[in-house]
Order: structure tokens, then C-alpha cells, then sequence
């Protein structure tokens, strides 16, 4: 099997921007830096010869301690060529990134699940809200720095206590979680 | 009513006031049609062909204001607890909880951030149906301990020990 | 509890229907399950729907995290709980694959004869569902019956009727049981019939067309640009299935057909469930035909477990052979794979991230439901509140998929 068209076309486009990272699994991998993402998503998705029409997923990763801590990660398809293609684009903290969802609409729920369970901020997207969580959550629980069972509260009395440093990015008001989540409108 | 038709003089039957309204509530009882997860669609099957929960006088209704029975068929998350107390105090008293599957009885698997580890927390509960999901055999077991547990209760008599000594 | 919430008041000079907010859910009959619509509506017009989600987020992920990958399989039954042993299996191939290893033939066979079995019962679900969301609750107790049906199947096979988690990295847990075949025959004889009494029940009801024709639509554009996948895809005249298209297991030894409609409506999105459950009817007496003979489990002892159960009582060394592979897992190589199987959703895919150790970096789940659900903002022709329910119930949400 010889390199598929999307990587020369990539290199060719883009240059040494994006970086080609290999290939495991059956799928070739791409880094990107935040700043040409979108641009790299509307040429896949465009491009004749290509047609990554079809987003799969967006999943945020947490590789804390390292640096850079966040990686964004999209993974590709295009229905008409069957190819199936990863981008990452590695980010720091605090992580913004721009949002795709002007070039699939699909990605409005995906990002705001990255939103929501790793703080990634997604610029440009139309409607960044919490997707899972209830809006006064604080915290973002999908980091690994978050405990599993959460914080002490009056539905888990499980959960991690707060410590000094932990209750200094969390505010008191979730201590007794009957702020009512469901009932917010 | 078959052989026993026409067959009768006038009657008077003697009973004690509780048994009669015991009687009548544990034979109506009838549950939300409320699922929240997987355990949801056991309860669907119980209710459906096979098992036919109608056979016991239960009978789903879609709204809490008409219902006397919650069967918390599911995980209940953090963020929908308030909905199970909101809907749990919109029901008319006398009121029962069932907790159906390890989820509603103690969070089971799920000890996350997102999880109430137990139903206890939010409602009262008189019957708790272990499984994951139970079968709908242990959901009509779970119904009829609650009919017991209906028939053994006091509506009008005095509630004092000498009588719960009798029994 | 639905509650009403009048936005503006009325003009005074009258005639003029009044915006409102209404507030559908989270548990009402028609969301299947604890979803919740805000809607905007003129009169009885909707003019804006927007769902809110995660009031069953479990921390499905998070909790990946902590376990190791065969502690995993019971966490991914519960995503799809209307048909878990395709879960099971997405996630074991991308396991497997992360590992290199693949499961022996016979294995295959099993794993996608229950996928399809499993297929069967969640769609026979949806089929009576969508008739009772639009007023004819009758389908319903008919699809149930079938239901019982395959739940007998699958409780023959694993011992329990819905969560199985019966796929095993390497393998499945044990092999088929005695008299499983015949059962299965006198199944797959009775079911087409079945299939034809629902259609014929519902199919050509005035009423149920006039709720569902041209109702909802998804143009083949949206639908992939909103990301859609499995049979809502398909009945948008999109076709793509990876069962096909990048088979997988020993999909591409079978012959089966692809379901492509072309309204893209919600009857379409209905029918196609149907004439799929023909279709995996087939291929499940397909797998039943060529199953060969031979183990059920890949011979890989770092990974799997003691086959046999007479030596597990009696030998020493397969005792802590089984002790360690259920106490501390096994080691998957570092790397990263994205897999996906076409579930009765859509495409499921599993995304994991593994450092070498016994339990994943990150595992992502790709869940079709969650996807699919955001058609709900993209759909036209959906005027009336009536409209919306219907169209819930033809793209078939599973909200514990959805919430994860």
C-alpha cells in the first residue's frame, strides 16, 4: 500500500504546518496547531479529490502532567472513499481551539462535550454551553486531576473531600447539591 | 361469576375498616410510566405481552397526579434527583417507591461524580428490587411484597403498640 | 410536569397567538427516556426545539479509566442497553486490535450472530414505539411478543436476557448450548411472518402515514452533515454501511442487503427498520449454516481466560491464571485505536488510548444515539408539536448511549 493521496495532498497544501505523525492502526495520523485546524477540516471536506464529508467524532484527552496538557482530537471520514483519517491538535492551558462547526454542524454537540468535561473553549462556536453537566457544575470532571467519585456531597457521601486547593477553583455552593440542577431553565 | 350466581341469601360481611381500604388500594396500584434507564425497559416488558402487569390491577399512567406508585427504573444521576423528589411530591398521598435495580438501590457500578449512591437519598423507598436489570419476574415479586407490606398497614386505627403487638 | 411559561403577553388587540416556552421532559412517555425539550412554540407551531441532555450521564469514561479492559465490558453493555452485544462486541475488536490478536472463527460467528439478534430486539422496540408515540399503542404488545422471543434466545446463550456481556477480548465467554440451534431455527421460520402482521397492521393506516409521511424530513446533505448514521442515514438515501462497506468480523462473508429508502422522513426511517430486521433474520441463518466448528476462544493465555471449567476446579495453576486475569487484567500495548461497528444506531466506534498498562488512558465512545439526536434541530418540515414526537421516535434515541 503506498501513501494514500489525502497525505501528499496535505503536505502539499500545508507544508511542514501539519505534521504527519504516521500510521497505526489502519488510519493515518496528522498534528495540527490550533490555528490551521479549521483550515485543514474545510480542505479535507472540500477538496474534489478528497471529500472527508463525514465528522466521526471530536474527543478531547487530558495528558496531564504533560505539556501540553490538552489534545483535541477529530477523527475523519469520507463516505464516497471510505478513508478514515485522525487530527490532532495539541493545545495548552488554558485550551482554546477554533470551532468546526461552521464546516460540519455535527460538531456543535461534540464540542460542547469537550466543553463541558475538559474546559476546552471553542472559539467561534455558536452556542458553547455545558452539555452533561448542569450549568453551576464547577470543575471539569473528565480532567484527570478531577477525583473519580467527585466532591463530598449530601447524593455522594463517597466522594473526595474538598481540600484547600481544590475548593479554591470550586465554590461553595456545591457542597449541598440541592441547587436544583433539573429545575434551571 | 359463574357458581356462585343467584345462589345467596342477603349478606353482611364483617371486616375491619383497614383491611377493606388495604384491600382496595394494594388491588389499584398504579405506577408512573417513568423509566430512566435500563431497567426502564424490563419494566416495559413486564408491563407488555408476556407478563402483563394488568392482571394485578397495575396499570401505568403517564401523569404523577394520577398515580400512587414510583418505580425508579434507572440510574438516578445528580442532575435528575430534584426531577424524582419534584415528581415523588406531585403524587397524591398514600404513596409508595419501588427502587428497581442496583443503580436505584445503591448507584451499583456507577460510585462517579455524577451518581446518587442510592434513591434513599432523594425519595423513600419501601421496596427495593435487586438486579441489573431485575427480571420481570423480581418486579412483579417487588409488587407483590408491596402489597403485603399495603395490607399490613393502618389507615384508621390508632397507631400504638398494644395493637401492633396484636398484630 | 410540563410546565408553561407565557413569554410575552398577549397583544390586546387580539387575534395574535402568543409565543410560549414549553418545557417537554425530562420524564414524559414520549422522550424515551429522561430527555428534555425546551420548545418555542407560536400556537401550536414549533418554532425552535432545543434538547437538554445529561440527566443520565453516568461517567461511563471517566470510570473506563479506573477499570481494566475486561471490567469494561459490563460498563459498555449499559450504553445500548436495547442491544448490548453489539456494544460488547465494538468494544472487544477494538481491544483486540489494539493487542493484535483476533478471535478464533467460531467466535466471529457467535459475536455477529447475537449483534444481529440484538439488532432484531432493538429495533423491534423503535417499530412498536413510534405506532404508540402517534396514538396506535397495539403494534406495541405484538413487537413485545417477538421481543420475549429473543430475550429467551439471548438468556439461553449468556443467562441473561439484556445485558449479556457475553464478547470476551479474544473470544466469547462460552459456547453455543445444546438445542440453541433448533431454537433458533423455529425463530428465524416464525419472525418474517411476524415482520409482515406489523407492517400490515400500521403500514397502510391513514392515520399513522398522515402523522409520519413527509414529516421530519433529512436531506442526504444534512444527514451526513449533521453526522447521522445507521438506518436514519440510510433512509435519508445515503449508502453507507460499514457492515459493507469496511467489513469487519465475517461480515464480508455474508450476503446481506443494504435498507436504503429515499424520503428520508419518519416513515421511511420506520420502514427501514423493518426490512433491516429481514435482513438480519437472514443473517443470523446464515451464521447458524457456515458456524464451524472449533474454539470460541482466541489460545492467547496472557489474555484469555481458562477455557476449561473442570480443570479451573481442580488445577492449581489455572486457578491463579483466572485469579490474575480477573484481578489485575492484562497489559495492552501503548498506542491508540479508533474502531467502529455499524450498531442498530448508527456507527458506535470506540476510541482508546492506551499507555500499557491494564486500563485505558481514555477510551471515547463514539455513540451513534448521541449524534443522531442533533437531528432534531436540522430536520424540516416539523411544524407542529405533534410532529416533534414523532420524529424523536423515528431516530430512536437511547439516552443512556446519548449521555454516556
Amino acid at each position: 500500500m503506498g501513501v494514500p493521496l489525502y497525505c501528499t495532498k496535505i503536505a502539499k497544501r500545508f507544508g511542514r504546518e501539519v505534521e504527519h505523525e504516521g500510521h497505526s492502526h489502519g488510519m493515518h495520523v496528522f498534528a495540527a496547531p490550533p490555528s490551521v485546524v479549521v483550515d485543514l477540516c474545510r480542505f479535507l471536506k472540500d477538496d474534489p479529490e478528497l471529500r472527508f464529508n463525514f465528522l466521526s467524532d471530536i474527543c478531547g484527552v487530558d495528558r496531564y502532567p504533560q505539556t501540553p496538557r490538552f489534545e483535541v482530537v477529530y477523527h475523519l471520514y469520507s463516505i464516497p472513499l471510505k478513508w478514515r483519517l485522525r487530527i490532532k491538535c495539541r493545545v495548552d492551558d488554558p485550551p482554546r481551539v477554533s470551532s468546526v462547526v461552521g464546516v460540519w454542524k455535527t460538531a456543535n454537540w461534540h464540542e460542547r462535550e469537550a466543553y463541558d468535561m475538559y474546559g476546552i473553549v471553542f472559539d467561534g462556536h455558536p452556542d458553547l454551553r455545558r452539555i452533561y453537566m448542569w450549568e453551576e457544575f464547577e470543575g471539569y470532571p473528565m480532567r484527570k486531576d478531577f477525583p473519580l467519585r467527585g466532591y463530598k456531597d449530601t447524593y455522594n457521601p463517597f466522594g473526595e473531600e474538598k481540600t484547600e486547593t481544590s475548593s479554591s477553583s470550586l465554590s461553595d455552593d456545591q457542597d449541598n447539591n440541592s441547587s436544583q440542577p433539573g429545575e434551571k431553565r | 361469576m359463574g357458581i356462585l350466581e343467584n345462589r345467596f341469601p342477603d349478606n353482611v360481611f364483617f371486616s375491619t375498616a383497614d383491611s377493606i381500604i388495604n384491600w382496595s388500594r394494594k388491588s389499584a396500584l398504579w405506577p408512573e410510566t417513568f423509566g430512566i434507564a435500563c431497567c426502564a425497559i424490563e419494566m416495559i416488558a413486564t408491563g407488555c405481552s408476556r407478563y402483563d402487569l394488568d392482571r394485578f390491577g397495575i396499570v401505568f399512567r403517564p401523569s404523577p397526579r394520577q398515580s400512587d406508585v414510583m418505580v425508579i427504573a434507572g440510574t438516578v444521576t445528580k442532575k435528575f434527583a430534584p426531577v424524582v423528589r419534584r415528581l415523588y411530591d406531585q403524587m397524591p398521598e398514600p404513596r409508595w417507591v419501588i427502587a428497581m435495580g442496583t443503580c436505584a438501590i445503591t448507584g451499583g457500578v456507577y460510585n462517579t461524580y455524577a451518581v446518587v449512591q442510592g434513591s434513599e437519598l432523594v425519595v423513600p423507598v419501601d421496596v427495593h428490587v435487586p438486579g441489573c436489570p431485575p427480571r420481570p419476574e423480581a418486579l412483579m415479586h417487588g409488587f407483590l411484597l408491596l402489597q403485603e407490606k399495603i395490607q399490613k398497614s393502618h389507615v384508621l386505627r390508632r397507631h400504638d403498640p398494644e395493637s401492633a403487638m396484636a398484630g | 410536569m410540563t410546565d408553561v411559561t407565557v413569554l410575552n403577553e398577549v397583544e390586546k388587540d387580539g387575534g395574535g397567538t402568543q409565543e410560549i416556552l414549553l418545557n417537554l421532559g425530562p420524564q414524559h412517555p414520549s422522550t424515551h427516556g429522561v430527555l428534555r425539550l425546551v420548545l418555542e412554540l407560536k400556537g401550536e407551531y414549533v418554532a425552535r426545539t432545543d434538547p437538554h441532555i445529561g440527566y443520565l450521564h453516568r461517567g461511563t469514561e471517566k470510570l473506563a479509566e479506573d477499570f481494566t479492559y475486561t471490567q469494561i465490558i459490563p460498563l459498555t453493555d449499559r450504553l445500548d442497553y436495547l442491544c448490548p452485544p453489539s456494544t460488547n462486541q465494538a468494544f472487544v475488536i477494538a481491544v483486540e486490535k489494539l493487542l493484535g490478536i483476533e478471535a478464533p472463527e467460531r467466535a466471529q460467528y457467535i459475536r455477529v450472530m447475537m449483534t444481529e439478534l440484538s439488532r432484531i430486539s432493538g429495533h423491534l422496540l423503535i417499530v412498536g414505539a413510534l405506532p404508540m408515540d402517534v396514538g396506535a399503542m397495539t403494534v406495541m404488545l405484538y413487537t413485545m411478543r417477538e421481543r420475549e422471543m429473543v430475550m429467551d434466545l439471548l438468556e439461553m446463550i449468556c443467562g441473561a436476557r439484556m445485558h449479556t456481556s457475553f464478547c470476551r477480548v479474544g473470544g466469547v465467554r462460552e459456547d453455543l448450548p445444546e438445542g440453541f440451534a433448533e431454537r433458533i431455527r423455529e425463530f428465524c421460520d416464525i419472525f418474517p411472518q411476524r415482520i409482515s402482521d406489523y407492517e400490515r397492521l400500521v403500514a397502510r393506516n391513514r392515520v399513522f402515514l398522515q402523522r409520519t409521511r413527509g414529516i421530519a424530513v433529512i436531506t442526504p446533505e444534512d444527514a451526513i452533515d449533521l453526522g447521522l448514521s445507521g438506518p436514519n442515514l440510510r433512509a435519508s438515501g445515503v449508502d453507507w454501511d460499514i457492515r459493507r462497506d469496511c467489513p469487519y468480523e465475517i461480515y464480508d462473508r455474508l450476503d446481506f442487503n443494504v435498507i436504503v429508502m429515499e424520503g428520508g422522513d419518519c416513515y421511511d426511517r420506520w420502514k427501514c427498520r423493518i426490512d433491516e430486521m429481514r435482513e438480519s433474520t437472514r443473517i443470523i441463518e446464515q451464521c447458524m449454516r457456515d458456524m464451524p466448528e472449533g474454539p470460541f476462544l482466541a489460545d492467547e493465555p496472557t489474555v484469555s481466560f481458562p477455557v476449561d471449567k473442570e480443570l479451573l476446579k481442580c488445577s492449581m495453576e489455572t486457578q491463579i491464571h483466572h485469579f490474575e486475569l480477573s484481578a489485575y487484567g492484562f497489559k495492552v500495548p501503548a498506542g491508540e485505536i479508533y474502531s467502529c461497528v455499524e450498531a442498530p444506531k448508527g456507527e458506535l466506534g470506540f476510541y482508546i488510548i492506551s499507555d500499557g498498562s491494564e486500563k485505558p488512558f481514555r477510551m471515547k465512545v463514539r455513540a451513534p444515539s448521541f449524534v443522531n439526536l442533533q437531528a432534531l434541530q436540522g430536520a424540516s418540515n416539523m411544524d407542529y408539536l405533534a410532529d416533534v414526537v414523532a420524529m424523536l421516535g423515528s431516530i430512536d434515541p437511547v439516552l443512556a448511549e446519548v449521555d454516556k
